[in-house]
């Protein structure tokens, strides 16, 4: 009943390729929308934005990235933390070079950087496919990490390795540094989440993202139909590296703050959990993105807050309990629903649509 | 049935929300990051025993600090800035006073505590240019610093081979973060003055792999080495050397790389390691009969209780008692007992641990007198030797607690305070 599209007639090729073709999804979407934009801002505080809010924002956008080179284009990368460092650094170098640029600029000339690092790295791709290229841009993660660490340039010669970031405004308030309030971060990354998350779902459903789903799916057969393998896997990887990019600027300038290149992008940090995001989301899905890294970034929380502060566990009985329930809760993942939560989603769509009646 | 149970499931967590809520705190609040888990654990629970031990014994024996209790929610980072973030959004709100005992946190920290209001007090770890309270209103990293401690090793150094050390070899074996990257600038600054050459090893997080660090120094035989590690980085390191037969006694580790833990694996291997520290080990003092008898005695202890007078345990116990002390001296400040975070960074600006009151608290002999003040954020710079018996299985101390080279760490401090003051445009204060 809820999910009934009985009388929604498309009359047009427009009105049947929009995103959100279904009447019950516009709503559903423009409503999300309303609360994100309208409501959040006010009722935002420090705890939410700075261990929810923000870092499921930075990681969607991580997760974009990454969903578009391994679950559109079907090249496995682990070097997702090493193009966020390559984000960060950038942005940082830019900040302290240009103090006067503005951040959302920087920001996505880091972005470009990344994109350029992202083509370099993705060269191999090329020659090698599955497991061999996972362990390829495994040495980019490695590689990019142990470079940011050992140039003393890329942090500026400080003494310690630690890059921070000063405080820069959009319209007057501070959306980096100690001093940003909550909204204004908040918003920050939102407003790009949203755009790029749009350009993203519209590349997909483009000529591009089109070939990057028959390279996908048998590259022998893609290149026989005339589909280019060098110029659409590079493509995927400056694409994905430009959204990966883009995450870690954030990451360091307006969610952290502070970053140490070795503790902050290390694998275990991000090239694994953005993994696990779009694994357990759904490979090859928008949603599947966000609902990864919603579940990764605050299952953690949820299951302290369970946990500890309504059950009254000690914080390390809770954590080694958050670890079992983790490793578990992966692998009935991968058994119970391969596709993830972007597939759960669409099942429960199905079963909406008939019910209360189902036949 | 499933939408029944899912209601009785709703409503149960409704409930127990609202519980939740309920439980309000008007105690004196000291949140506590501690990690007992992942590679920095077996440091991480020694230390974080010392502390709820020390809080649990001052909540029994005095009824809290001046009638507060004290009100310790722990948060477990495992070592991670990001989680660390978490803890402290989570706790920041009334909190006195954090210990994030990461120096990757305390970093993260600092400029979210000063906008917050909230001080951070880094034991011998953390920034060192916070010392220099004029920037640093809100950081506190007493007694002594990792630059001190650089050079304090090297003043150890000195006086084992009579004051000449020109053309001597000294490599520094060091955690690859912020951490270990501390001690550098000093031991090169340092290098100039007294003419040693410096070589430096990096051993990556979380520091199991230390095979090529250690051929280094079996092929470039440096007469010293020094090191900044820990977690299991630590045993790893004392392993290695032993295993390449380095000379034990010129193995010369930071205040962190010297307990227990990480000389036992060793085994006799491990006999002479030596290590700086700024409290002494052991349970010879008031204040461990005090915890015995209020917190142990009653089954009480925190963790398993196995680490009563181990050196991190004892670091605890020290750690704690200045923040307990902060809090005592606001209180006389300001002449009431329920403190704000803002009196009590007043407090701890203030603290004075002569002699005459550590003993009174119990801590006599158990580490030397500070005080800090406006501008030295910083304490006394005091530390000591202390050499591992592995025979005995425990450290002795072999020299008095002495000052490292002050010339050279107040310049540096300066300047890098200095730096930082430029960077975040903030003004000097106590003039």
């Amino acid at each position: 009943m809820i999910y009934k599209e009985t009388g929604q007639y498309k009359s047009s090729y427009k009105s049947d390729h929009a995103i959100f073709p279904l009447l019950q999804d516009k709503i559903a979407f423009s409503t999300l929308m309303f609360i994100a934009f309208l409501i959040i801002p006010f009722v935002i505080n420090s705890y939410w934005e700075k261990a929810i809010l923000v870092p499921f924002l930075i990681f969607s956008l991580a997760a974009i990235g990454l969903n578009i080179l391994t679950g559109y284009c079907g090249q496995v990368s682990l070097g997702t933390g090493g193009f966020m460092a390559v984000g960060a650094f950038s942005t940082y170098k830019i900040m302290t070079y240009f103090p006067d640029m503005n951040i959302m600029i920087i920001i996505l000339i880091s972005g470009l950087i990344t994109a350029a690092v992202g083509i370099i790295f993705g060269l191999p791709s090329l020659r090698i496919k599955g497991f061999y290229l996972a362990v390829a841009t495994l040495a980019s993660q490695f590689f990019l990490v142990w470079l940011f660490n050992k140039v003393p340039w890329f942090y500026n010669y400080s003494d310690t390795g630690q890059i921070t970031v000063s405080e820069r405004t959009m319209f007057g308030i501070p959306v980096t540094g100690a001093e940003a309030p909550s909204y204004a971060t908040y918003l920050f990354c939102l407003v790009l989440v949203v755009v790029l998350s749009f350009a993203a779902k519209n590349l997909i459903r483009s000529k591009m993202g089109r070939s990057w789903m028959a390279i996908r799916d048998m590259d022998i057969a893609a290149e026989i139909i005339g589909v280019p393998p060098l110029k659409t896997k590079l493509s995927a990887f400056a694409i994905s590296s430009f959204y990966i990019g883009v995450a870690g600027a954030l990451y360091f300038a307006v969610f952290l703050g502070a970053i140490e290149v070795t503790e902050s992008f290390d694998i275990m940090t991000i090239s694994f959990p953005v993994l696990f995001m779009i694994i357990i989301g759904g490979l090859g899905s928008m949603l599947g993105s966000f609902l990864g890294a919603a579940f990764v970034v605050t299952l953690p929380i949820g299951l302290k807050f369970l946990m500890v502060d309504m059950v009254g566990l000690s914080a390390v009985t809770a954590k080694h309990f958050e670890i079992t329930i983790w490793g578990l809760l992966m692998i009935v993942f991968l058994i119970v629903e391969p596709h993830g939560l972007a597939r759960l989603w669409s099942i429960a769509k199905e079963k909406l649509r008939r019910w209360p009646f189902p036949y | 049935m499933r939408i029944k149970q899912l209601l009785i499931g709703m409503t149960a967590s409704v409930i127990a929300v609202s519980s939740y809520i309920e439980m309000a705190v008007a105690d004196l609040k000291f949140p506590m990051l501690v990690y007992r888990t992942g590679a920095y654990a077996p440091n991480g629970i020694p230390n974080a025993d010392g502390f709820v031990d020390y809080y649990k014994m001052i909540n029994a024996r005095d009824g809290g600090i001046g009638g507060e209790k004290i009100f310790h929610p722990e948060c477990e980072t495992g070592y991670k800035t990001q989680v660390g973030v978490e803890c402290y959004e989570k706790n920041k709100k009334d909190a006195m006073v954090f210990q994030p005992m990461s120096t990757g946190i305390t970093y993260q920290l600092i400029p979210k505590a000063t906008a917050d209001g909230v001080s951070i007090y880094s034991t011998g770890y953390g920034r060192t240019s916070a010392a220099n309270g004029k920037v640093f209103k809100w950081v506190f990293n007493a007694p002594v610093t990792y630059w001190d401690g650089a050079s304090i090793a090297v003043r150890h150094i000195l006086k084992q081979n009579l004051g000449n050390i020109k053309g001597k070899k000294i490599a520094l074996v060091y955690h690859n973060s912020a951490y270990g990257k501390e001690p550098i600038r000093t031991l090169e600054t340092l290098a100039k003055k007294h003419g040693y050459k410096l070589m430096l090893l990096p051993v990556d997080h979380p520091g199991q792999e230390q095979k090529a660090t250690w051929l280094k120094i079996r092929k470039a035989r440096p007469n010293y080495v020094l090191m900044w590690g820990w977690g299991v980085m630590n045993q790893v390191a004392i392993k290695s050397a032993a295993s390449i037969k380095f000379p034990m006694e010129n193995f010369i580790g930071i205040w962190w790389s010297g307990s227990e833990n990480d000389v036992l694996p060793a085994g006799q291997g491990a006999h002479g390691y030596k290590s700086l520290t700024f409290n002494a080990p052991g349970t010879d003092y008031q204040v461990h009969k005090d915890i015995k008898k209020y917190v142990h005695d009653k089954g009480e202890a925190s963790g398993d209780g196995s680490h009563f007078g181990t050196v991190l345990y004892n670091r605890g116990l020290f750690q704690a008692m200045v923040q307990v002390e902060a809090a005592t001296v606001a209180q006389k400040i300001h002449g009431t007992s329920k403190i704000t975070p803002a009196m009590y960074r007043d407090g701890f600006e203030n603290v004075n641990l002569t002699a005459k009151r550590l003993e009174e608290l119990g801590f006599k002999d158990f580490a030397p007198p500070f005080k800090i003040t406006c501008e030295n954020h910083g304490g006394s710079g005091l530390a000591a030797v202390q050499q591992w018996d592995a025979k005995a299985k425990k450290w002795n101390m072999i020299t008095e607690y002495m000052y490292g080279d002050s010339d050279v760490v107040q310049k540096l401090i300066a300047e890098d305070s200095s730096k930082y003051a430029a960077e975040q445009k903030i003004a000097e204060r106590c003039n």
